[in-house]
């Protein structure tokens, strides 16, 4: 990725391509997924998230080149990295989020309190 | 040097292998530091989307996603920016091969999606904000036009970034520092892109439904 040379012309031209198109199926399967029946509903926002993360990866893959050869190494772990740091700034904020709010003191004894 | 240095750039005509000490080809290192600048900013857009999450409900009796968003517009902003992000790339191959009229061609193209892209976006907001919908109205709103109104604000930088980048090749050249720029700008576009995925997944087609 970051700093690969684009290596075989055809072979370049071909992965942009099929990067595209990977792209534009998967797309395509999540419009399809939220506005039909075709998946269980209470799974509809599982398949969303399946299909957002497929597709984070093909743009990953085949439009940042992110690889497992030599010069990529770090490449992948500082992404492995900010997936670790986007994981616990979004599931905290939940938990801590929850919390806040099942520890809230219900409307009419704050004003019960104000008296 | 910079004539010689560019030959060295390829890896296989590297003398020393890539897991040898020593510092990597200059496009290598700055690929690697740009990558850790948009992992932040990726970092930056996750805080946005939890709050996003945790207040979607919150509309306050006003309307919501189900109510605002409109998926054929949705659509085509998305349509718009994933071909821009692929012409992108072509741009890239192109000027990598010295290719200068395709590089000018798909680097217009990619200026033209991303402009279009932007403008179906702010017609979106005009039309919220005209519909009593805008970012006061609710906490939801809010969340909503901060989260997506972000994204926005990064395509217009990038638009105008994009822009100084074609002047500077068509100024400059070609060049090895010039090459590494448009490396950067690539990488930034197409981080948008990932970006994009996440809120049409999770804020359209999820709010639509």
């Amino acid at each position: 990725m970051p700093g690969d040379a684009e290596g075989d012309p055809a072979g370049s031209l071909a992965l942009y391509t099929t990067g595209l198109v990977f792209a534009l199926l998967l797309t395509a399967a999540s419009f399809l997924v939220s506005q039909t029946h075709l998946l269980w509903t209470p799974g509809v926002p599982a398949g969303l998230a399946v299909l957002a993360i497929a597709q984070m990866g093909v743009h990953l893959v085949f439009f940042l080149h992110i690889s497992t050869d030599a010069d990529n190494t770090n490449n992948v772990i500082a992404l492995a990295f900010g997936i670790l740091i986007v994981t616990l700034v979004v599931s905290g904020t939940f938990w801590i989020m929850a919390h806040l709010n099942s520890n809230m003191v219900p409307a009419t004894a704050v004003m019960e309190m104000s008296r | 040097m910079s004539a010689h240095a560019a030959t060295l750039e390829r890896p296989e005509e590297r003398r020393v292998p890539a897991d040898a000490p020593g510092p990597a080809p200059v496009r290598i290192v700055v690929g690697y530091g740009f990558w850790i600048f948009l992992l932040s900013d990726f970092i930056m857009f996750s805080a946005l989307f939890a709050t996003y999450a945790v207040l979607h409900e919150q509309t306050a009796g006003g309307p919501s996603g189900h109510d605002l968003f409109e998926l054929r517009h949705v659509g085509i902003e998305t349509l718009s920016l994933l071909f821009s992000s692929y012409t992108c790339g072509l741009a890239m191959l192109a000027v990598e091969r010295r290719r200068l009229p395709a590089f000018y061609v798909c680097a217009g193209l990619t200026f033209v999606l991303g402009a279009t892209f932007l403008g179906l976006e702010l017609s979106e907001f005009a039309g919220l904000i005209a519909r009593g919908a805008g970012p006061s109205r609710s906490a939801f709103l809010s969340a909503f036009f901060s989260l997506v109104g972000l994204h926005g604000a990064h395509v217009t930088v990038g638009l105008l970034w994009l822009t100084f980048m074609v002047a500077q090749t068509a100024y400059r050249g070609p060049r090895d520092f010039v090459r590494r720029r448009l490396l950067c700008f690539s990488l930034f576009w197409h981080a948008l892109d990932i970006i994009w995925v996440a809120l049409l997944s999770l804020v359209y087609l999820m709010g639509a439904r």
